[in-house]
């Protein structure tokens, strides 16, 4: 079977003419996600990696200066344009990393949800709309009354964020790219939203790439991880053991700058936990 | 001035017979935003009756969400504020001040020499500080020649000195700051802050821009920095792991007030508060399970705060009297405390 | 909408004072189906008559009331400007909006359009249409070839906006929520282009009735149908500031001032007003901690 994903020496330069102002953003990446069975690949890397720069290439915003990026074995770069870009539209879907610029400040939330719905859905206008939306918000967590006619201020962070996975997933894609989704949410709502990508990929059988400069996130979260730094993926492999007992010279120094505290978190009861909770580096 | 600086850190810590006041003393203070929009009033209770202490010598962490009121109380403390933020209430009382009296009641005369002296800053996003069209030298000059006196190559000889604690060599005073990568502008904004020795430094997220390799050298730097100093520091972050990795004491901020305050080790060992319980339970760690753990709703809106405890509609020990009453902080075990009906042994 | 305008009466002066401006100025052109003179008739009373009860605002040397003409005169001279700034708006909004959303060449070729209409000086050209035209140089005919000529500044101003909306990331939930272009642009980003729009239709009025005075002024129009700049071009004619009859020009002079002061009152009040980031801090969304 094609693979879902796949990307061939992909390299992207921004910058003009001068040699002097080009930037190498993404330098021969390749890598790519099985069709037959959903998984969840990480992208690890700080800013300036060029993580987002692939995220933006799948997502059809922009196109690879060289390589080839194939969503079930059709170019991208193709799919961009005119009818096509329906298809693409509806195989893979976005989470951006802002909740609060994800939707329009002036628009009550609800209405793109609703469009999602009867444009890729499947979804006939009206009633049938309204229940795909139903279900799709019950499924991560929140429900019509929460957040109809609701501008995007009035919510959390962690709420818009679960708005716009509901949204995501009433197109039905195969692959959603999420681009640090929750690095502006609230540490006490952020681990409610990475499990709940877990189960995206568990109950609905949809392949994520995640993006994160966070390890214990990725850790949590990914099937494999990739390491990039300064576009190109230096290490690769099954997440657990990438990030517990890394190879490259640069996966150790991102794992040795984890920040372990003095002591460890025990579980209010004040024993000693040590033994039990100490991170097995 | 000793003539080791790492020794004036390491002696105040050892004299521990004669304590000092303590360097913040802030007492249930109260910071609104008040707006007026077509008649219609707003009253935004970002800071309502927070109380702590800052002592000598120590890294007090300040921890708390979106909603929690953290910057607003950092703006009130740092005397930065601007309508429509207002101070309704309490005091905030700086060992330096004269006759230990209010910073609001303190002059702008008054508060324009205690400026770096004794009390510093450093702010998130490290181009702030540092004017983007003048050398690194000029904003040392700017800041420091002042306190420090001395021109020329003596003044120079300080700063050099001070640039070392930090791991920095003399060249960077020739550089502009966008001339320097994201952790060299922070640690230069480290050496500006501490070359004062200033009896508190304020830092409000430090290193939240920072990547993640460099955001370990600048927080071990802040720490040795801190020890060879001896300055206090006010550290404000979101981010528990910084907390857990720097401070001597940690308070939790939520909707307004804090909830618990204890030695850092304590309240990660033996967090008391359901909130910060959550927290902490929810701090992602390689090596272990995902945690399973929801916290139901979202922050309150400072505009209209639910009543009583802030935290009650989302708690799951909420009882009926936190819908009617509003838990005060009381210390529960030494140097422990916490405000809550349920766990905080009030009757 | 209505509670709005309410506000915004009640609190802010700038808006209370645009408001009755521009409202006196309108009711002296609803006057004008009042009026007991037709507007082209000439010596229907005595001329040369200074202000009084009987003609508040005195008459002309041609024998006609001042006060009734210059309702006619502002009716034409407002409808004039409205037309104009209607016509460019909707010039500028489409092509500001289709060039700084689908950039490319479309931007390109579109831009370079624009950039011609800037340079082009507007004095000299109507005043060579004129001159072409003659005769055939009506109301609508100078109407139509302003509002050709005065929509390449605004169109730019909202190109910009445009630009800006087109790389948040709302607009990309659009896109992936299945949006056309044409539901993108009316829906997600007319909100905001809207206050620029507003603002820019008062300037616009303003402009175009200047031009409109200064071209009638020196007889470039036709001066037949009654406006303010023809009243002051036969005021002209007669020498009148010469022969002491003052409130021959006078009175129009302030009415159209007090239209235009009365517009820019309005023009920057309402912006504010509008503007999103003040919308959303009056909705609650900033202020906070």
């Amino acid at each position: 079977m094609a693979p879902l994903l796949e990307l061939t020496n992909v390299s992207k330069t921004f910058g003009g003419l001068l040699r002097r102002r080009r930037v190498a953003a993404v330098r021969d990446v390749s890598f790519s996600l099985a069709g037959d069975s959903p998984e969840v690949l990480t992208l690890l890397g700080q800013s300036g990696s060029g993580k987002t720069t692939i995220a933006r290439m799948i997502l059809g915003l922009e196109t690879p200066t060289a390589g080839s990026l194939r969503l079930m074995a059709e170019d991208i770069a193709a799919l961009r344009r005119g009818a096509a870009r329906r298809r693409l539209l509806g195989l893979v879907q976005p989470i951006f990393q802002n909740p609060f610029e994800a939707f329009n400040p002036l628009r009550h939330v609800d209405h793109y949800l609703l469009l999602t719905a009867q444009r890729f859905g499947g979804a006939g206008y009206g009633p049938e709309a309204q229940a795909a939306t139903e279900a799709s918000l019950r499924q991560v967590g929140l429900s019509l009354a929460e957040v109809a006619r609701r501008y995007p201020h009035e919510l959390s962070g962690g709420q818009l964020q679960r708005l716009a996975i509901a949204r995501a997933l009433l197109a039905k894609p195969k692959l959603i790219v999420a681009d640090e989704p929750v690095s502006m949410v609230d540490a006490s709502l952020r681990m409610a939203i990475v499990n709940l990508f877990q189960t995206l990929r568990a109950q609905l059988g949809i392949s994520i790439l995640y993006i994160t400069h966070d390890l214990a996130t990725a850790y949590l979260v990914s099937d494999r991880v990739a390491i990039m730094r300064d576009g190109e993926v230096v290490e690769s492999g099954a997440a657990r053991q990438v990030l517990t007992h890394p190879q490259h010279a640069y996966s150790r120094q991102l794992r040795d700058a984890v920040l372990v505290p003095r002591f460890t978190a025990g579980d209010g009861d004040g024993t000693t936990a040590e033994a039990k909770h100490r991170p097995q580096l | 001035m000793s003539a080791t600086p790492a020794a004036d850190g390491e002696r105040k810590r050892a004299t521990a017979g004669a304590p000092r006041a303590p360097v913040l003393s802030v007492d249930d203070l109260k910071a609104y935003y008040r707006t007026r929009h077509f008649g219609i009033e707003r009253e935004v209770r970002a800071v309502d009756g927070v109380s702590f202490e800052v002592r000598d010598n120590e890294i007090y962490g300040l921890a708390g969400e979106s909603s929690s009121g953290k910057s607003t109380l950092l703006k009130a403390i740092a005397a930065a504020m601007r309508p429509p933020l207002h101070v309704v209430g309490g005091t905030v009382r700086m060992r330096f001040l004269e006759g230990a009296k209010s910073l609001y009641a303190a002059s702008s005369a008054e508060l324009a020499q205690l400026r770096w002296r004794k009390l510093s800053y450093i702010m998130q996003g490290s181009m702030s500080a540092l004017n983007p069209v003048r050398r690194v030298r000029r904003s040392f000059e700017d800041f420091a020649a002042r306190h420090l006196g001395g021109t020329g190559a003596a003044f120079e000889a300080k700063v050099v000195a001070h640039l070392g604690l930090v791991r920095l060599d003399k060249g960077v005073l020739d550089a502009y700051p966008h001339e320097l990568s994201g952790g060299m502008r922070q640690r230069v904004t480290i050496a500006l802050a501490t070359i004062c020795r200033p009896d508190l430094v304020i830092a409000d997220e430090p290193t939240t821009a920072l990547d993640v390799v460099v955001q370990k050298d600048v927080l071990d730097m802040i720490r040795d920095v801190q020890r060879q100093v001896g300055s206090s520091l006010l550290l404000v972050t979101h981010d528990l792991g910084v907390h857990a990795y720097l401070t001597d004491r940690l308070a939790i901020m939520y909707g307004g007030r804090l909830v618990e305050e204890a030695p850092t080790e304590t309240l990660f060992r033996s967090p008391l508060h359901p909130y910060a319980k959550h927290l902490i339970a929810s701090l992602p760690r390689i090596g272990e399970a995902a945690p399973k753990v929801t916290l139901p709703g979202g922050p309150p809106n400072l505009a209209e705060p639910p009543p009583g405890c802030r935290f009650h509609p989302r708690c799951p020990l909420a009882m009926e009297r936190c819908r009617r009453d509003t838990p005060t902080l009381t210390t529960v075990a030494p140097q422990h405390r916490v405000a809550c009906f349920a766990v905080g042994g009030q009757a | 909408m209505l509670a709005t305008v309410r506000d915004l009466v009640i609190y802010n002066p700038e808006f209370r004072i645009g408001a009755i401006l521009v409202g006196l100025v309108a009711g002296m052109a609803a006057l004008s189906l009042a009026s007991p003179y037709a507007p082209l008739d000439t010596f229907v009373v005595a001329p040369d008559l200074p202000p009084s009860l009987a003609h508040p605002f005195g008459t002309t040397s041609r024998g006609q009331d001042v006060f009734w003409q210059l309702t006619f005169a502002i009716r034409n001279t407002l409808t004039f400007g409205i037309v104009v700034a209607l016509l460019s708006r909707l010039l500028s909004l489409a092509i500001g909006l289709l060039a700084g959303y689908k950039g490319g060449w479309v931007d390109r070729v579109l831009m370079a359009i624009n950039d011609t209409f800037i340079a082009i000086p507007l004095f000299p050209i109507l005043v060579l249409f004129y001159f072409v035209l003659r005769d055939a140089m009506s109301w609508a005919a100078l109407a139509l070839i302003m509002a050709l000529l005065g929509w390449a500044y605004d169109a730019r101003l909202i190109r910009a906006l445009a630009l800006s909306l087109k790389t948040r990331e709302f607009t990309y939930t659009g896109v992936f929520s299945g949006m056309t272009t044409r539901e993108l642009l009316v829906r997600e980003h007319l909100p905001y282009v809207m206050p620029i729009v507003f603002a820019t239709t008062m300037n616009n009025m303003n402009w175009s009735i200047g031009l409109e005075v200064t071209l009638s002024v020196l007889g470039f129009t036709d001066i037949n149908s009654p406006t303010v700049g023809g009243m002051i071009y036969w005021a002209n004619q007669h020498t009148a500031l010469v022969a002491g009859v003052w409130w021959w020009i006078a009175f129009p002079v302030i009415l159209v001032v007090a239209l235009f002061i009365g517009l820019f009152l309005l023009a920057v009040s309402m912006n504010e007003h509008i503007d999103p980031r003040s919308r959303l801090r009056r909705m609650g969304a900033e202020g906070g901690a």
